[in-house]
């Protein structure tokens, strides 16, 4: 079967303003950095902009900064003036959401249907959420007159560039501290467009500053002796480092890295349902999500009948410009991504997994790689146990419900799951027993400013959103 | 150490006995001091010992010294204990906690003998009913439901991030050890618990052992922190590291970094005061938060 025949229906990228180059955002103002590097389109491989590089020195002017503007500032303001600015975040953010969607879209890759209808909301959600909490916290049960830790520097990842932004800043600053944010090297471009934003929310300067870079750059917000607090989102590898640099120091820290999710199907499951859920964790953002469901559980008594609906849905994913409105896969976010997923997928074939993608034309320039599952694999082989990042979803069965959760715990990743089964007190017996922080069930992929997030074991620690996601930045 | 001529503490002269006509004060039973792995008290595998001493400087025992092996042995133990006690219902662990409270009152003598002064063994008993009663509140406090923008079911439920290592302070002996596994277990969590007060923990030991807590669920190992502790910082199966008690700020830096290759939680606050109200953190420390979703739909 292929897929029906769409025109193509692409996003006009005239909302967005490119300028030839971004400087770094240090106290409210745009300023020179040492070095500057290209900022390109994973999928056109089009040079975008030129953007400054922080060296250890613009990282040390961008933490004095935050000290001057938590002193004299943001650490003293009431509460409730803290939550109207970050209200008025929320709401610009809101007000310029289709650039962003463009801007996201055109340097991640990722289709616009997904930067317009999740990433952007759930970033402007996310302001809005911590901004009502800056005037409540001695309510939030971190003691009666919890106080903010200073300055907080952050590192995200480039999947969710935007949105890991908003889950990093919005909690810092409702809880009074001010940041220097360091963007992924290849997607800094909506970083760089919020700093705009924080000069026309009339942020005081100093309280937001966004130093771009690579590891160096982030090494040094990370190692910055006057950083109180550590936030960190990426991969348990630079984890590691980072617990490791922080250690004997009095610096909080929180981390949120990889995940090798379990999607566990019961034989009495909502099989289309089921299917959608498995599309969903493993192909929604090209599979570049730490808890994607990239280990697929199948129950072996309808594992056939799975995979068949599933390779039928899968023939109808459309994959190329991130830009059409049509697309639900779009590119693999840089030439270094590619290549370890190629990697990992050629390792899959090697141990003997069976690989299989749809027919799938993937265009000239760019980053691409088809959505594919592996089947006939086994818990020894590597694609089910390292974390590819990418649209590869691994195939196991099992036979009962104590094997599935076995098998779902057997990694050293405790990140997100997913149980599908028409059964209550299974779900919710399955659940207990998953040792991951969050669990889907009947569902997959959803997140919410309200609903905290983050992982067991060596996915990390620490919680981001909800009441849970303020400990993180106030010293009880 | 030569054994001494002079009565030792521990041969009180409760009874007599007559030999050749002349009385002589009864010889006491004297204890082992083993190691206490799995609910059971097994001597350390490496067959060694070290002197303890009471305050005086006099001979009192010679108590297991615990190595490496025996760590590792301490770490399946209390793997083996965690889906059992994790899984106990909250009413349940507060049982048992409760249970460990009412032993220690029982055995205040036995404490007293040791040096441990009346205040602190109160302190310690008082202390685990504390402790008992969080175990069924802790839940709604730090969880709970969360609204989500969508027909979601969500909830947000703590529970315990694993096996627990804790480096037990040196003193106050009974209330320091009390004060880091009580939180611990309360939480769900299995522990393994390095001392250097042997008579102390072991004597504890045989109160836990008496209080219907599953074994496994605290090992103790006596003997020396900068021998084992690294073991265990390092040791893939263990996701918590206290060193709350651990006073050696160069042996805590390495064992920080170690743990870090595993990312494990590790908690070492500043100075801490025993005897106040140690709050949540103690038991925070070692809780994952878990939230599952649920469509809502007819």
């Amino acid at each position: 079967m292929s897929a029906f025949e769409y025109a193509p229906a692409p996003e006009s990228r005239s909302i967005v303003k490119l300028q030839p180059s971004y400087g770094l955002f240090i106290n409210g103002e745009f300023v020179d950095g040492a070095g500057s590097f290209k900022t390109i389109s994973p999928a056109s491989e089009e040079v975008l902009a030129e953007i400054a590089e922080a060296s250890t020195a613009d990282v040390d002017r961008a933490v004095k900064a935050a000290r001057r503007a938590y002193t004299d500032v943001w650490g003293v303001m009431p509460g409730r003036e803290r939550a109207k600015y970050l209200f008025r975040i929320a709401r610009l953010i809101a007000e310029r959401s289709r650039e962003l969607a463009v801007l996201e879209s055109l340097n991640n890759g990722k289709p616009i249907k997904e930067s317009r209808d999740v990433d952007v909301p759930l970033a402007a959600a996310h302001f809005f959420y911590y901004a009502g909490w800056a005037d409540k916290l001695p309510y939030a049960g971190f003691g009666a007159d919890p106080r903010p830790l200073g300055v907080a520097g952050q590192v995200i990842p480039w999947n969710f560039p935007l949105l890991m932004l908003a889950w990093k800043i919005a909690p810092a600053l409702a809880a009074g501290n001010t940041v220097v944010l360091k963007p992924a090297e290849t997607t800094p471009l909506t970083a760089l467009l919020f700093a705009e934003i924080c000069q026309q929310a009339e942020l005081p300067p100093g309280v937001v500053n966004i130093v771009t870079g690579a590891g160096e750059t982030g090494a040094a917000v990370v190692n910055h002796p006057d950083v109180d607090k550590v936030a960190f989102t990426g991969s348990t590898e630079v984890g590691r480092i980072i617990a490791r640099a922080v250690a004997g120091t009095n610096k909080k820290v929180t981390l949120e890295l990889g995940g090798k999710a379990a999607n566990i199907v019961f034989d009495d499951a909502a099989i289309d349902q089921a299917v959608e859920g498995i599309v969903t964790g493993i192909f929604f953002n090209q599979g570049h999500v730490c808890c994607a469901g990239s280990r697929l559980l199948v129950q072996e008594s309808v594992a056939d009948q799975l995979l068949e609906s599933l390779k039928r849905r899968m023939a109808t994913l459309r994959v190329g410009d991130p830009l059409d409105k049509n697309t639900d896969v779009g590119a693999i976010n840089s030439a270094e991504q590619l290549s370890r997923i190629k990697a990992l997928a050629e390792i899959g074939s090697a141990e003997g997994a069976e690989r299989w993608s749809p027919a799938c034309e993937l265009p000239d320039r760019g980053f691409w790689f088809a959505p594919t599952i592996f089947t006939g694999v086994s818990q020894a082989h590597r694609i089910a146990r390292e974390e590819i990042f990418g649209p590869v979803l691994s195939v196991l069965t099992f036979r009962t419900p104590g094997e599935a959760v076995e098998k779902a715990n057997n990694t050293p990743y405790g990140l997100s799951a997913g149980v599908w089964s028409e059964k209550g007190s299974r779900i919710l017996a399955i659940a207990d027993q998953l040792r991951a922080g969050v669990v889907w069930a009947n569902t997959f992929n959803k997140f919410d400013p309200a609903s905290p997030f983050g992982g067991y074991k060596e996915s990390g620690y620490g919680r981001e959103g909800g009441r849970h996601g303020l400990e993180a930045y106030l010293a009880g | 150490m030569p054994a001494k001529k002079k009565e030792s503490a521990d041969s009180v002269a409760s009874a007599t006995r007559v030999t050749a006509g002349a009385v002589l004060p009864r010889l006491a039973v004297r204890k082992t001091y083993k190691l206490y792995i799995g609910g059971a008290f097994p001597r350390s595998e490496s067959g060694r010992t070290y002197v303890v001493a009471d305050s005086k400087g006099q001979f009192v025992a010679n108590a297991a010294q615990a190595s490496r092996k025996d760590a590792r042995d301490a770490v399946l133990a209390a793997r083996a204990a965690f889906g059992k006690w994790s899984g106990a219902t909250a009413y349940n662990k507060g049982q048992v906690i409760y249970r460990v409270a009412e032993m220690l009152e029982g055995r205040r003598d036995e404490f007293a003998a040791l040096e441990v002064p009346a205040s602190e063994v109160d302190e310690a008993v008082d202390r685990l009913v504390w402790y008992a009663g969080w175990t069924d509140k802790l839940a709604q406090v730090v969880g709970g439901a969360n609204p989500v923008a969508g027909p979601y079911f969500n909830i947000s439920s703590p529970e315990p991030s694993g096996v627990v290592a804790v480096v037990a302070p040196s003193a106050p002996t009974l209330l320091g050890l009390v004060s880091v596994i009580a939180p611990a277990m309360a939480t769900g969590n299995t522990v393994v618990v390095i001392t250097d007060a042997p008579r102390v923990a072991i004597t504890l030991a045989e109160v836990l052992a008496t209080s219907d807590v599953p074994g496994g669920v605290v090992n103790i190992l006596t003997g020396s922190a900068a021998e084992m502790a690294p073991w265990l910082a390092s040791h893939s199966d263990v996701n918590g590291l206290d060193l709350t008690g651990l006073a050696d700020a160069k042996l805590a830096l390495e064992l920080e970094q170690a743990a870090a290759e595993t990312l494990k939680r590790v908690r070492r606050p500043a100075a801490v005061d025993w005897s106040a109200d140690p709050g949540l953190a103690p038991m925070t420390a070692y809780l994952e938060t878990k939230t599952v979703w649920h469509p809502k739909g007819i």
